[in-house]
């Protein structure tokens, strides 16, 4: 995982609350077997209107997204993360985060930082007032700054330490493979296993078919 | 000491305790796969040179993609076929069981688990889908993962957790007729709201939930995600151990007992204390529908849609505002007058056996409103077949709705089945999101009896009003 100490980048006003997975990216955009190329997919609902802040030339090249609260709710999908990442956002801002979306924001490198929402809201002011404005978020001090507005944010202590030393988690739990095996030797007998396969008896499945006549009434297009 | 379930859970897997902010590792007994969330992290195993460390703790299925017409044929979506056929790849490569599209046993990967009965009391359970909440309700310590931890679990069974807080969400009364497990934890949510449960782990309990199934549980513990919590659990009991005898992968003879004897320790201790507690009654709780985008923006069906001026809080005005005009609402006006394009019977919420017997009920010798298409999705293959065992197929076909292949399908619209721009849907799955159905598509969310109702009359209905209707008739 990429390190992260510090990172200046323009700041992206996001006036919304409870932007979900399925806003950062629609379901139809999950399809793909790679981890990278998703830059395209992020906001592809809202990126449609010439109005959203990501089409307004100076937020474009935006790197530090400032969101309103309960940012990233809904559906477990990491493809959030890599979409975020894949535009070129280094940081979210927000003042509550979705646990899972905070959880794969950590292992990703992606920094997302619990500020105030009085700070969130200067932080939208100056931004608008003053669209390209750069924010500097430093890690190592747990401090946003964008123009005289100086505001901390918090992160939990694990996750900002393996931010700052880009940690991989997988090799820090093997180095306890030991220990994982010696659990496994006192787990109790019922405890399930996959393998070897129980299932009711086969039985084939009839595919169902289009039906012909197409029935609903659909609302006129706008 | 005295500790509530999650924690007897938890403490029950810390294979390592941190130290100093570093987080448990805890063991995973549990991990389901399905298409969607997978192939980057079976990419980072092979990258790594690394084997999945349990295949045998291990289960895959395809849901999320899968059509539900014509799944005898090559999937005709590209790029949903190669997804498929990487899982299918990569359970044969990793040695993973897979049940995939036309197996018996295939399904949404919630709906499948339980009935093998893999799902079981005092389990962790993971999958990189966030509905894993639904085997809480068994009892199990059950959460939504991102692909990262996906790749962590298949390569070490475990994964560096910081501990939940939890939450008691007491459920007292009876619910009334024509209310369902589906009401009580849309109620939960517009009450405690989308951040409610953040950080924590849900414990519900009382007499209302005491008297509920097991899928009737499930439908609970399924959205607890929706309230913003990482998991839902129900204290085992009788009903989860009558749920549990028999299947597949149930313990047997000595092991059943010894399974027994540890799931009724598997309580919340009298002196428990909770970080926080929430406490609804179900004795005057109506039939929930969702009217804005997001699953806590819910009122009764009795209700009118909100009128943004009357709201205080700022921030929930302009949420109210943008989720009124997206779904193409009118301020003040009734939510029983809000006609409905179609309906979606399905999902790993509301797609099993009860909630499809409960709406063939209703919808049983009449025909569905000629306005509306209505969508019968199964939540297993396994689903189907008892379904049609039991004739329900014909009392859909009959009612005209389309009696569908097992699968997510329109809960996510991964696969053709989506609603088009400004489609309204009357839906018995778990999101309301904007586009969720498809790009532009309008989502209520209601339980199984107030879609049959729905369908029936298209417009937003409950059982209640059939009555009302057929005496008016009379």
């Amino acid at each position: 995982m990429e390190a992260f100490t510090t990172h200046t980048g323009i700041g992206v006003p996001l006036r919304r609350s409870n932007v979900d997975t399925d806003q950062i990216i629609p379901a139809v955009y999950l399809k793909r077997v790679t981890r990278t190329g998703f830059e395209d997919t992020l906001f592809a609902a809202w990126r449609g209107n010439p109005d959203f802040v990501l089409n307004q030339p100076a937020y474009a090249s935006g790197s530090v997204l400032v969101a309103g609260p309960d940012f990233g709710t809904g559906s477990s999908r990491e493809h959030a993360v890599w979409a975020l990442k894949d535009y070129g956002f280094r940081a979210v801002l927000a003042s509550r985060f979705a646990d899972i979306f905070r959880g794969n924001s950590g292992k990703q490198g992606l920094l997302a930082a619990q500020l105030a929402q009085a700070d969130i809201e200067l932080i939208w002011k100056a931004l608008e007032a003053s669209p390209g404005t750069e924010i500097t978020v430093d890690l190592v001090k747990r401090e946003v700054v964008c123009g005289d507005i100086v505001a901390s944010f918090q992160i939990d202590d694990y996750t900002r330490w393996r931010l700052l030393e880009g940690l991989d988690d997988i090799g820090l739990t093997l180095n306890h493979a030991d220990e994982i095996a010696a659990f496994e030797e006192s787990r109790a007998a019922w405890r399930p296993k996959t393998l070897p396969a129980k299932h009711l008896p086969p039985v084939a499945i009839k595919a169902a078919r289009p039906v012909s006549v197409p029935i609903h009434s659909q609302a006129p297009l706008s | 000491m005295a500790g509530t379930l999650a924690e007897k859970v938890w403490h029950d897997h810390v294979v390592r305790e941190g130290h100093d902010g570093a987080p448990d590792l805890l063991y995973i007994d549990l991990h389901l796969v399905h298409e969607v969330t997978s192939p980057q992290a079976f990419e980072g195993l092979r990258l790594a040179g690394r084997p999945v460390r349990r295949p045998d703790l291990t289960l895959a299925t395809e849901d999320h993609n899968t059509p539900t017409l014509d799944i005898d044929r090559p999937i005709a979506d590209e790029t949903s076929r190669t997804q498929i056929q990487t899982l299918r790849n990569n359970a044969a490569e990793f040695g993973v069981r897979i049940h995939s599209l036309g197996d018996a046993d295939q399904g949404i990967v919630h709906v499948v688990g339980p009935q093998l009965g893999l799902t079981m009391p005092g389990l962790t359970v993971v999958c990189g889908d966030s509905h894993t909440s639904t085997h809480g309700a068994f009892g199990a310590l059950a959460f939504g993962i991102g692909t990262s931890e996906v790749e962590h679990v298949l390569a070490t069974q475990t994964l560096p957790l910081a501990p939940f807080k939890t939450m008691a969400v007491t459920v007292d009364g009876t619910l009334p007729p024509g209310s369902t497990a589906k009401d009580i934890i849309l109620a939960i949510i517009a009450k405690i709201g989308t951040g409610g449960g953040q950080g924590y782990v849900l414990e519900y309990r009382g007499e209302a939930i005491r008297t509920l199934s097991m899928e009737a549980r499930m439908t609970i513990c399924n959205m607890s995600i929706e309230a913003g919590a990482r998991a839902g659990m129900i204290a085992p009991d009788e009903t989860t151990f009558e749920y549990l005898k028999g299947r597949p992968h149930a313990p047997e003879g000595e092991d059943w007992d010894a399974a027994v004897e540890y799931w009724k320790t598997l309580r919340s201790d009298d002196d428990a204390t909770f970080d926080t507690e929430v406490v609804l009654n179900a004795s005057d709780l109506e039939p929930f529908v969702t009217w804005g985008t997001n699953p806590g923006q819910g009122l009764p069906l009795s209700a009118s849609v909100p009128v943004p001026e009357l709201i205080a809080d700022e921030t929930e005005r302009h949420a109210a505002e943008r989720a009124i005009e997206y779904m193409g609402l009118t301020p003040g006006a009734p939510l029983r007058d809000i006609a409905v394009d179609t309906v979606f019977i399905g999902s790993c919420t509301n797609g099993r056996m009860e909630d499809l017997r409960a709406v063939a009920e209703i919808i049983k010798g009449k025909k569905k409103a000629d306005s509306v298409r209505v969508l019968v999705v199964p939540g297993s293959a396994r689903v189907r077949l008892q379904a049609e065992a039991e004739g329900l197929d014909q009392v859909f076909l009959d009612f005209g709705a389309e009696w569908r292949n097992a699968g997510c399908s329109m809960c996510l619209g991964m696969n053709p089945d989506q609603l088009v721009p400004q489609e309204r849907s009357a839906s018995t799955s778990n999101r309301n999101f904007e586009g969720r159905q498809g790009r532009g598509g309008r989502t209520h969310l209601v339980s199984p009896l107030v879609a049959a109702a729905t369908a029936i009359r298209g417009t937003l209905s409950s059982p209640a009003d059939l009555q009302t209707a057929d005496s008016a008739a009379s």
